[in-house]
């Protein structure tokens, strides 16, 4: 209880008063904060760990229907919708990758090497990320609002009424396309990355075409396709988990079903960033 | 939701002064708390007991947050009691089970013996009505996708909206998606019938087709039904027993012919409050609760205020 009247000094201990109490209100505020992301973080880890249990149940039990239907019309929704994006967001990056390092490479006279650098860029790093960031917006913010407006529209509580598990209904199928859709959208989000730095490096930068595949072709290994892959399976789990997270635990209308689609493009934007970090460090470390 | 105990059969001993008609449904010492804003604990159910039995309609009523929504949704299991025990007996239980102490896929079991009605319908939007109605049946059997078919077209027919089959939620009005709603409900056959407040929000001739419709399914499926609502014509034109509940405890239990004397009653002919008040309540004159926190009525405070 703060000791000071409308207006006035406080009428005990002065600003000194304030300013403890101050500290004091930020010293809360931060715990509710770490108190509030420890809760999220377990409610994330139960709602992966429920949705692998059904995966399995799915895959193993005869009389648990994994939904193979509901997957493939997922798939189209969360991937094949998002393909033209994904190739014209990519070329980009390859066009804006190559004319970056032209300058560079034009000093030291090693401007064929771009291909190289698109190529490990985009293989390794660019393709699964940025596929990753565009599904988030494009699949990520559809599925938190979607599955937002059926717990506002008491849909949620129909299924379970009905002997539905809401995770294995519409957890499952959601995390299962978005997982295989995007390890497909990476391996496109390669080709037109390295498409669109050889474009560039073809008629702005003068390279010759068989010299800038034979290039790419060397500096590639199967490893950095598949650490690109594993990426990807990875983002695509995260985008779908936060989006099913914050969709079902939506309250307060209109208002709270847009609270959520936000929600879900930010926090997905960090955790992918985060989770790419750590896996370039792992990758960096064990030398893959 | 918090964690379901392990299942244990289930006591469902009458309550007093209970018929002799098998109970399908015995609440007893319900209790169900909610933390506020403030983290304050409230107690929305305090204590609720009251018997369904075979092939009734029971109405529950009262004022707003007198605890109705908490009870069906004590009742349906999407809420954990704190305290008391809900037995359901259905035609095909041994002995009677307490849901309260069940695990969700126990849970689960007897969930498929009972529909829901809800308040919007509740539909899939994403799916087409012919569809809302036969995912139950597609998810909880193996028939063969023709003999759904006909299950759907069946239940359609039940509740006069084979015509809109293939229609979307959205293109239907409210008291059509209401109808909907009540042919999912029934896909399964089920032996006990939820409504929550299956006439609000609809015009006055809806809303008595929408009770024509329920008092017709249950004569026709011979279903026991509990409804939860504080429309009081659509209350009295339903129901075999009402229920009145005011801050989480039941009021008054009884046949629909006490409460229609008790509505119809001069007020200055009741000898106690909680008779003046419910008689206010059944003539729409009253939509709070009943009593304030210290069980003072409306007549006690206006007293104690001169």
């Amino acid at each position: 209880m703060s000791l000071t009247s409308p207006g006035s000094e406080p009428v005990v201990g002065g600003r000194s008063r304030q300013w403890v109490e101050r500290v004091g209100q930020g010293v809360l505020d931060a715990g509710r904060f770490v108190r509030n992301s420890i809760g999220q973080f377990g409610g994330l880890s139960y709602l992966l760990a429920d949705a692998v249990r059904w995966t399995l149940r799915g895959l193993f039990v005869p009389k648990v229907k994994l939904g193979r239907r509901s997957v493939a019309a997922q798939m189209v929704r969360v991937g094949v919708r998002a393909i033209p994006i994904i190739c014209l967001v990519q070329v980009f990056i390859g066009v804006i990758l190559a004319l970056s390092m032209a300058p560079t490479l034009e000093m030291y006279g090693q401007v064929d090497t771009v291909a190289v650098i698109v190529g490990i860029a985009v293989f390794r790093e660019l393709g699964p990320l940025i596929s990753a960031i565009v599904l988030s917006g494009f699949a990520g913010a559809s599925i938190a609002a979607e599955i937002g407006s059926m717990v506002e529209a008491e849909e949620i509580k129909a299924l379970r009424a009905h002997a539905l598990n809401p995770i294995h209904f519409l957890v499952v199928p959601r995390y299962l396309a978005t997982v295989l859709m995007l390890t497909g959208l990476a391996v496109i989000a390669d080709v037109m990355g390295v498409g669109g730095g050889m474009f560039t490096a073809v008629y702005v930068l003068g390279v010759d075409p068989t010299t800038y595949l034979q290039l790419t072709q060397d500096a590639l290994t199967n490893k950095d396709f598949l650490t690109g892959l594993i990426k990807a399976a990875v983002f695509g789990l995260l985008i779908a988990m936060l989006a099913c997270y914050e969709g079902l635990n939506v309250s307060g209308g209109a208002e709270g079903v847009g609270r959520a689609t936000t929600g879900t493009v930010v926090k997905s934007i960090v955790a992918l960033i985060a989770t790419d970090c750590i896996f370039t460090v792992i990758f960096y470390v064990y030398e893959i | 939701m918090a964690d379901r105990p392990t299942g244990e059969p289930g006591n469902l001993s009458p309550g007093p002064g209970a018929d002799q008609r098998e109970v399908r449904i015995s609440v007893r010492e319900l209790v169900k708390r909610f933390c506020d804003a403030e983290g304050n604990e409230v107690t929305v159910l305090d204590g609720v007991d009251f018997d369904v039995y075979q092939g009734e309609t029971i109405v529950v009523m009262g004022g707003s947050g007198c605890g109705k929504s908490t009870l069906l949704n004590c009742l349906i299991g999407e809420y954990v009691p704190d305290g008391g025990s809900i037995c359901y007996k259905t035609s095909d239980m041994d002995a009677p089970v307490d849901i309260a102490r069940m695990a969700e896929h126990e849970l689960n079991e007897v969930r498929k013996k009972f529909g829901i009605l809800f308040q919007s319908g509740a539909l899939f939007n994403s799916m087409s009505l012919a569809e809302n109605i036969a995912l139950p049946l597609r998810e909880h059997s193996y028939v063969d996708p023709s003999v759904i078919d006909i299950v759907v077209t069946l239940k359609l027919q039940q509740v006069r909206m084979l015509e809109h089959r293939d229609k979307m939620p959205s293109q239907l009005s409210g008291g059509q998606k209401k109808r909907a709603g009540l042919a999912r409900a029934t896909a399964l056959d089920p032996e006990i019938l939820f409504y929550d407040e299956p006439s609000a929000g609809l015009d006055p001739v809806t809303s008595a087709a929408i009770d024509e419709l329920m008092m017709n399914l249950s004569k026709m499926l011979s279903v026991t039904s509990v409804v939860v609502t504080h429309e009081m014509d659509s209350a009295f034109r339903i129901a075999d027993r009402m229920v009145m509940l005011d801050r989480g405890r039941v009021l008054k239990i009884g046949p629909r012919s006490e409460f229609e004397a008790l509505r119809d009653a001069d007020p200055a002919s009741l000898s106690n409050d909680a008779d003046r008040l419910m008689n206010q309540f059944l003539n729409g004159h009253s939509e709070g609760p009943l009593t304030d926190e210290a069980g003072m009525s409306e007549f006690e405070k206006l007293i104690v205020r001169g």
